[in-house]
């Protein structure tokens, strides 16, 4: 490669992204961009068309991806991610509908939503990025904060148990639950990959270093040593028991895929069912 | 603007025993409504039930949801799915809906929220009637927009005005609520439904240009933007924030100063034409009545008293409730010695016709607290009062 061709390549990732609305608002050493960066090549090795794929986000950092990729995107409003994305599958059932938003979003203020979403096994991929606390609005204290992480709203550290997110989605009802931290780039890729083909409800958790908020406060290091700290505290475990994922602050992160499983979309149960009892009469809606 | 004839398929052809709740769905089905998320709520959920029933068989999709932020947030999302979407709720889930209402307007997204209007605040009455949710219609969400009202008195205008509500939501790109109430909801009376041929719907404002050329808030020469859906290939991106022609997020001052006095004036400027009145002998009248809903039936004997009485007596009911009626209320106020707004609060719509009177005709306010309709005689009291 001549300097020039070097000078005139292209980062792969800009099919997939609105390059006008570049540079983008996260913190360099956010884990963000990683996760976003495992989508677009999610994307292209899934040879899906990029029409039929739609991104809804909610509010805070996370929630900023919608206004980055060159797909049909919403940017809703706090939490309500999952119920905009609920929508626009029931209205048009051919689309693949990806929720990707913030720990904060999903799992605080929207957190009703996710388990209703999961119990109906709406046919929704969610990608939540996990980093601990509130970070658009200055590192307050979220549901996620493992005890004794301090955060703006915990000065003297959390006393809050916190949620395990694998632990929550199998229980509300979810069919594909996996959790990788921000520096497992392909297998990040590989679960978005089978989460985007899996008819049914999806959870990939990705746990990413939050640098301006949770690590400086926390005194953890930049971006790229949390990153890295994150990865070498991992341990892959395919299939563990969702009761044992609890995340100790700094601790042992178990990774992997925790639940696969088939069952019936709502809307396949609504079509099966209302055939089953109605017969002729009933409309089959969007298959 | 393009007009159709409804889709058979949703429409009910034929006279029917029906109460308002069940007139709203039956309205929302024959305008097209394909898809109705709701959360259940006295006195507003048969609308919901008669959806679930009747959606299997037209063809889409009821979903009872975890919640009223769920729900309006859900259509929304079906909206720009392509779907024409509704729901209903009574006041506690309509506080609830206020900011994601504030997204459809933000959106600009079409979309229809009825409101069967029980006494409040909070809890309050849940069985009983109320018309104390007026105000909150339109100012209950936070920032500058404008919505649609309308107020039906009956079910026959429950059904009527709900097609009526989706065919401005489409028009104008913004959400329309039917105000009815407890009375209206629960109240049993003949309800005609026409042939599909005979029932006119608007299409959403489809753009049909080259895909790149796309601009999701470019205006049209009315005004309002074209509008697409998710899986056409437009890889459109919209936002909450406010944003340029793009649907990109600009946070400074000259974008907001550019953007948000649209979402007004759409409404504000075309008022003429969304603004429906009933007027009775209003030419040579002293005195006018003013009232929508289940409280213009009740003024009805308080003003045959008062005419019996040898009184001058109009009566202008509001079907539209906002935008608001200024010009004629303004017309109106260099004629008469006075207005009489009796509704089922404690001072609303009146604030309104007191504003638009300025000073030229009196405003006198008949409140009822809400739990029961007026008692006419005491709308009579008041008439005989602003007479003096």
């Amino acid at each position: 490669m001549t300097k020039e061709d070097r000078l005139e390549a292209k980062n792969p990732s800009e099919k997939f992204l609105r390059m006008d609305r570049i540079p983008h608002i996260w913190c360099p050493g956010c884990g963000i961009g990683t996760v976003v960066t495992s989508f677009n090549e999610a994307l292209k090795k899934s040879k899906i068309d990029l029409d039929d794929v739609v991104v809804v986000s909610g509010i805070g950092c996370t929630g900023r991806v919608a206004g980055y990729v060159k797909l049909d995107s919403f940017h809703s409003t706090h939490g309500r991610a999952i119920p905009f994305a609920t929508g626009l599958k029931l209205a048009n059932p051919n689309l693949n509908v990806v929720v990707f938003s913030g720990d904060g979003d999903i799992f605080g203020i929207g957190g009703n939503h996710f388990i209703h979403a999961a119990r109906r096994n709406m046919d929704i991929t969610v990608i939540c990025v996990n980093n601990f606390n509130y970070a658009m609005t200055g590192g307050q204290v979220a549901a996620t904060t493992p005890i004794g992480a301090n955060a703006s709203t915990a000065p003297y550290g959390n006393f809050e148990f916190s949620f395990s997110l694998p632990y929550l989605a199998e229980a509300a009802g979810a069919t594909y639950v996996a959790r990788w931290t921000a520096l497992h780039l392909r297998r990040v890729t590989k679960s978005i990959q089978e989460a985007l083909a899996k008819p049914g409800f999806s959870l990939i958790e990705v746990i990413t270093p939050c640098v301006t908020l949770y690590a400086r406060r926390n005194r953890l290091g930049d971006g790229l040593n949390l990153l890295k700290y994150y990865y070498d505290k991992s341990v892959i475990e395919h299939g563990a028991d969702t009761r044992t994922l609890d995340i100790s602050y700094q601790g042992k992160l178990v990774v992997g895929k925790f639940i696969d499983k088939e069952k019936p979309t709502f809307l396949h149960a609504m079509n099966e069912h209302m055939t089953k009892i109605l017969g002729d009469k009933f409309v089959k809606y969007g298959e | 603007m393009k007009k159709v004839k409804a889709d058979p398929k949703g429409v009910l052809t034929g006279s029917h025993y029906l109460d308002g709740d069940y007139a709203i769905a039956e309205g929302g089905l024959a305008a097209g409504c394909r898809f109705f998320a709701g959360y259940p709520i006295t006195p507003s959920t048969e609308t919901a039930e008669r959806f679930a029933e009747r959606i299997p068989s037209v063809g889409g999709v009821f979903i009872q949801m975890e919640d009223e932020l769920a729900s309006i947030t859900a259509l929304i999302g079906a909206a720009w799915g392509g779907k024409k979407s509704m729901t209903v709720t009574s006041g506690p889930g309509f506080s609830l809906m206020m900011e994601n209402i504030g997204l459809a307007c933000m959106m600009e997204t079409p979309l229809v929220i009825a409101n069967v209007q029980r006494g409040g605040p909070s809890t309050g009455l849940p069985t009983l009637t109320g018309q104390q949710d007026m105000m909150q219609a339109k100012w209950g969400s936070h920032g500058d927009y404008e919505i649609i009202a309308l107020s039906p008195d009956s079910p026959q205008e429950c059904f009527d005005l709900t097609i009526e509500a989706f065919n401005l939501s489409e028009i104008y790109r913004v959400p329309v609520f039917v105000m009815t109430d407890e009375c209206v909801g629960h109240m049993h009376e003949k309800v005609v439904i026409p042939p599909a041929e005979e029932i006119e719907v608007v299409e959403r404002k489809w753009y049909e240009g080259p895909k790149d050329k796309y601009l999701p808030y470019k205006l049209d020469k009315d005004g309002i933007p074209f509008m697409v859906k998710a899986g056409d290939g437009y890889r459109f991106h919209t936002t909450g924030l406010t944003h340029d022609e793009r649907g990109y997020p600009v946070i400074n001052a000259e974008c907001q100063a550019e953007t948000i006095p649209r979402l007004s004036d759409k409404i504000t400027d075309n008022a003429d034409k969304i603004i429906m009145l009933e007027e009775d002998q209003i030419d040579n009248a002293e005195i006018v009545v003013i009232s929508y809903g289940i409280t213009s039936r009740v003024s009805i004997r308080a003003v045959q008293l008062a005419r019996k009485a040898g009184m001058k007596i109009g009566t202008l009911r509001l079907k539209t409730v906002w935008p608001f009626p200024e010009k004629r209320i303004k017309q109106l106020a260099k004629k008469i010695k006075a207005f009489v707004v009796p509704e089922i609060n404690y001072g609303q719509v009146v604030l309104e016709v007191e504003r638009c009177a300025a000073g030229k005709a009196g405003t006198y306010h008949v409140p009822h607290m809400g739990g029961w309709v007026h008692d006419p005689n005491d709308i009579l009291n008041v008439i005989k009062e602003a007479a003096k």
